[in-house]
């Protein structure tokens, strides 16, 4: 490695507490540059943000592949979304009920899927949230397939004004450092230890003596929870619930947002979804089959880019990545300002900043040839 | 994997200056994009239109999309001499991409009106921040109970019709064709519901089995179709929408049940599935409240224009978003573009002083038409395609059971 | 009745040997290479795509369906030559993400070339009428020709996995790759090979649901979550057992859906019975499939040694 592993955390940590600088700045842009819609979209990144961090947990830190961990996002939704329709507004109702049942769930959950290993708990997580999916689909009450809507948002009494929509964004982003922070804690834990041995092996974990069923079922339970919460604040921020939010492709992005950014590392999911969704939002604004460039691009980023961005950022490649990514913002911009005719400017662009790349791994590789 | 080697000084300071370079790249589209916002000419009409342009029903957003486009041609993309714009966002038919498209319109586009939606629970997502930012929503399509009840709000209005009307009019419409037994079949979501419950408010006599399918992903109607030929009823009722109704329509012929119990339906054959379904839907009643052959002049002038600009007959979509366009131009030209006077253009709205091409339109209480609605049946044309053609009235002047418990 | 019964139970077999042409090939190539393949269920859309192409082209049902599984073969082979390769020696995480991805492809790729709007396969007469299998039971003759078809490819698949070199083959590797490696013979061949048999049925069974159901953009995607049970429960990489699973959740979904609104029907009003029914059958299979695995954590028929 280029970096020394010290080194390499830090450059990650630094990247990462710019990013959320950044993201606590948005209100104030949103405010200046008057487009309020920024601020729709970055809540809800930083809801999906605090999703992929619970992921994280038994994904990158547990090794255990949870292809159904929407269901949670959908029963922490579904508690805020049924409290407020039979009226019951208070935040010390209906935040409790979210988490209580998002951690029964994934109780549940847990331990019926834990019992099985490899590909079979990939399957099962799936079919368990399956069922949530079609739970939520017949529950006609509160509306089956056509969701609900929420009508007003959770009272704190005064505390702090949910539909004060900075506040709300403040809320969220505060829940997600506080998670981060948790996640940095609870990892480097006892408990965080036998988790991540029992990913490399746990026979050898159990022959110690460590109850690592226990162990992975309180990391599970932990997850769901925090996604739970996740879907709890993605309920009030879009006002409405519905089985969409369990949808099987949700927990696929999911997954891709904490591969993208970098499993097992503790700022990988905050990079994975913040890119993740800008690079969504960005593509299908330039044409409606933007999925054709997005689905072989999440190949090459399986097949060529493992660690993802957390991982290239350790290798030292912060400088191209944030060149790529600044790069393909600027392109959005300039695309903003010249509208149709923005090709090229654009292209002069992109020669520019391949050019600046070109140069600077000239420049590495050059060096890297006097010392064999 | 890279070599294993240890980096210069240098590099890594030259690495940490990209990044903040890169850094400060990142926050460049928000100055740009306020740029953006800023260099837009204050006379103009903007409006959004969402619809569903990507999956397996980008087909009726395209449809939608065409109509749009030869509105604002028949106008002279003007209203009330203002230029218009229409911004088209892409709803995945997925409540929350639609909802976050419709924020987008509102809050970075700035639209005056906002359009469209085919989904129900893509426009219920989507209802709330439009009519609380007192912007005024045009449904061109979805027509949900709720908005035409309780929910229902003087910025909202449906150019379309509400989810039970044209099931009423196939309830009324087995009445008139004489069926004692009828066999329900509808999937299993509120709109479903909607239309099973509304057949049932005017049939008047015996319901001998209802099914309510699997959705959005039942593969297959055996299970249902043998149950039908079992329980021998005088008609069947189906509601399914797009794909499926190719899927129901075709099993249900593959069955050879067509020519033995008569098959009446709502919505779930228009132009773009007769292209698919062909044979299938001859000789099955249709219930709907607009046709291509209805013999209004605005209706000739957009469909033979629909045809002459895309090739293609339009669906129901296509002429309620037509329909859409015109309202809006009718409230702009009335209010003389003074799109900030939200009561007077709510009050123009109302009147729906237009060409409508269902003929005369008149707007509920609740801002859903009272309409008439047509049975209908599928024939073959001299070039070997396959149209809608309206064979009578089943109910003259309709307006929906929700509207009385509409107060505003 | 028990003709009514019979025959919900032809329509749950009919779909139970459709869902086995598919889970067939997924359990193969996962049998055999340690492989999970989500866009197996786009190379079932996309055969049913080329099947409707050439139906169209030929203007003949057979011609159509001949050529539309050599093409489906070519694409799987394709696929599996420039991305899926690769992946092998990689974890499932890796494998779901990268063939996840390649969902959104291929589902975009057939829009822009194949249109939003969908085909229809047309039948031609011969299979568009019914017959009488049993006296005052009438069945659609195509659906009666996809239970042959989908019995004989079943006879089919097993003769080859149990008596031919290569069925010997894919079972050694099945139960121990390394070492079917280690006797010389060629990996890279054989993988190929099975791949492109698994993407043949893949086609073969999209071309035959085609006339039923519509070829559509994305038709794979669920039918693949049903798959996915089926070989779950059948165990990974066993034919046999991907056939019970298949013919089971067919069954069982079809009966469920025939019956249960009858059953709740008894105690409850017919609106909330429908409803629960509804929602109680679509649960059904994935109820079945959590059960087996508490149960049989590795399937009702598990490869020896695995």
């Amino acid at each position: 490695m280029s970096v020394p592993a010290s080194l390499r955390s830090s450059v990650s940590t630094a990247v990462a507490l710019l990013l959320l600088a950044a993201l606590a700045l948005v209100p104030l842009a949103a405010e200046v540059f008057e487009d309020p819609f920024l601020l729709t979209l970055f809540t809800r990144i930083v809801i999906l943000a605090l999703a992929a961090v619970s992921l994280n947990l038994i994904l990158g830190y547990g090794g255990l592949v949870s292809f159904g961990h929407a269901a949670f996002i959908g029963v922490g939704g579904y508690s805020i979304g049924i409290l407020a329709k039979h009226g019951m507004y208070a935040a010390w109702i209906q935040w409790p009920v979210a988490l209580l049942m998002s951690a029964l769930f994934s109780l549940l959950i847990g331990l019926l899927s834990l019992r099985t290993r490899g590909i079979f708990f990939i399957m099962i997580t799936l079919a368990l949230s399956q069922l949530v999916y079609y739970l939520a689909n017949g529950a006609y009450a509160y509306g089956g397939d056509d969701g609900l809507t929420i009508l007003k948002r959770t009272d704190f009494g005064g505390l702090i004004n949910l539909s004060h929509r900075p506040s709300f964004y403040y809320l969220c982003w505060a829940l997600l450092v506080l998670s981060l922070f948790l996640t940095h804690r609870l990892v480097n834990s006892r408990f965080g230890m036998v988790l991540r041995g029992a990913k490399s092996n746990d026979r050898r974990m159990a022959a110690i003596g460590f109850p690592v069923l226990r162990y992975r079922l309180t990391a599970f339970v932990i997850a769901g929870t925090v996604c739970g919460l996740a879907g709890a604040l993605l309920a009030t921020h879009t006002d409405f619930i519905s089985p969409a939010m369990i949808h099987w492709t949700r927990s696929g992005d999911m997954i891709v947002m904490v591969v993208l950014g970098g499993m097992g590392s503790l700022f990988g999911p905050l990079f994975g979804a913040v890119s993740f969704l800008a690079l969504e939002e960005i593509l299908s604004s330039y044409t409606e089959y933007w999925k054709l460039v997005f689905g072989p691009l999440l190949v090459l980023v399986v097949l060529f880019a493992r660690g993802g961005i957390d991982g290239a950022l350790g290798r030292g490649h912060g400088g191209i990545l944030l060149g790529i990514i600044g790069g393909f913002f600027l392109l959005h911009g300039v695309h903003l300002v010249y509208g149709d005719d923005w090709a090229i400017p654009g292209a002069l662009l992109l020669g520019c900043v391949a050019l600046v790349g070109l140069v600077h791994w000239l420049r590495r590789h050059a060096k890297s040839g006097d010392k064999p | 994997m890279p070599s294993a080697r240890t980096a210069p000084v240098t590099t890594a300071i030259s690495r940490r200056v990209s990044m903040l370079l890169g850094a400060a790249l990142l926050a460049s589209p928000l100055a740009l994009a306020a740029m953006d916002a800023a260099a837009q000419p204050a006379k103009k009409v903007k409006i959004g239109f969402v619809t569903t342009l990507s999956g397996p029903n980008a087909a009726y957003g395209q449809d939608m999309k065409n109509a749009v486009e030869l509105a604002l041609d028949h106008l002279g993309r003007k209203m009330g001499g203002i230029p218009v714009e229409v911004v088209y966002e892409d709803d995945e038919q997925k409540p929350e991409v639609g909802k976050q498209k419709t924020e987008k319109l509102l809050q970075r586009d700035k639209v005056d009106f906002v359009a469209g939606y085919i989904w129900s629970n893509v426009l219920l997502a989507s209802y709330k921040p439009v009519v609380d930012s007192n912007t005024f929503l045009i449904s061109a399509n979805a027509g949900p109970s709720q908005l035409a009840g309780e929910q229902c709000s003087p910025y909202f209005f449906a150019a379309s019709w509400q989810n039970d009307q044209p099931h009423m009019g196939v309830g009324e419409l087995l009445n008139q064709k004489g069926a004692k037994r009828a066999y329900l079949v509808a999937p299993n979501y509120a709109a479903g519901q909607d239309g099973v419950n509304g057949v049932k408010t005017l049939f008047k006599g015996e319901v001998v089995g209802q099914d309510m399918t699997k959705w959005p992903d039942q593969l297959d109607f055996s299970a249902e179709i043998s149950k039908i030929r079992a329980a021998k009823p005088d008609g069947v009722y189906v509601f399914f929408p797009g794909r499926w109704g190719v899927q129901f329509l075709t099993q249900y012929a593959q069955a050879g049940l067509k020519k033995d119990i008569p098959l009446y339906s709502a919505f779930t054959v228009d132009a773009v599935t007769l292209k698919l379904q062909k044979d299938v839907a001859l000789d099955t009643y249709l219930a709907m409240t607009w046709g291509p052959d209805l013999p209004f002049a605005a209706n000739q002038k957009f469909v033979d224009g629909f045809k002459k600009k895309h090739g293609d007959t339009p669906t129901f979509y296509a002429s309620q978003s037509y329909d859409a366009i015109n309202l809006i131009a009718s409230g702009v030209a009335a209010t003389k573009g003074n799109l900030k006077d939200k009561a007077a253009m709510r009050k123009a709205l109302e009147a729906a002083k237009f060409d409508s091409v269902r003929g005369p339109f008149k707007f509920g209480n609740n801002h859903f038409p009272i309409s008439n609605i047509y049975q209908q049946e599928v024939y073959k044309t001299a070039d070997g395609g396959y149209d809608l053609r309206t064979i009578n009235t089943v109910l003259t002047a309709h307006q929906d059971l929700h509207a009385p418990k509409c107060k505003m | 009745m028990t003709l009514l019964i019979f025959e919900q139970f032809l329509n749950g077999l009919q779909i139970g040997l459709l869902l086995f042409l598919l889970a067939a090939g997924l359990t193969l190539v996962f049998g055999i290479m340690d492989m999970v393949n989500l866009a197996h269920g786009s190379l079932y859309m996309m055969g049913a795509y080329f099947a409707a192409v050439f139906v169209q082209w030929t203007d003949s049902f057979v011609l159509g369906a001949i050529l539309a599984l050599p093409a489906g073969m070519l694409l799987g082979v394709a696929t599996e030559y420039v991305a899926l390769r690769s992946l092998y020696a990689r974890d499932h995480l890796d494998q779901v993400l990268a063939t996840f991805g390649l969902i959104l492809f291929f589902n975009e790729l057939a829009r822009l070339i194949f249109g939003a709007g969908g085909m229809a396969i047309e039948l031609p007469a011969l299979l568009a009428g019914q017959i009488e299998i049993l006296p005052g039971l009438p069945y659609p003759t195509y659906r009666f020709a996809i239970i042959a078809a989908g019995l004989l490819c079943a006879g089919f698949l097993f003769l080859l996995v149990q008596k031919t070199r290569l069925g010997m083959l894919i079972r050694a590797g099945a139960s121990n790759r390394e070492m079917v490696g280690a006797l010389g013979v060629d990996i890279k061949l054989l993988f190929t090979l099975v791949f492109g048999l698994g993407s043949a049925l893949a086609a073969l069974a999209g071309l035959m649901a085609g006339p039923i159901s519509t070829v559509q953009i994305g038709m794979g995607d669920n039918v693949l979550i049903l798959c996915f049970v089926v070989i779950v429960i059948g165990g990974l990489g066993s034919i046999r057992g991907a056939f019970v699973a298949a013919v089971l959740v067919g069954v069982l979904e079809t009966m469920g859906r025939a019956f249960l609104p009858n059953i709740l029907g008894s105690f409850l009003n017919p609106s909330e019975a429908g409803t629960l029914a509804q929602a109680l059958s679509s649960m059904l299979v994935y109820i079945l499939m959590a059960g087996v695995l508490v149960l049989r954590p590795a399937g009702l028929f598990p490869a020896p040694g695995r």
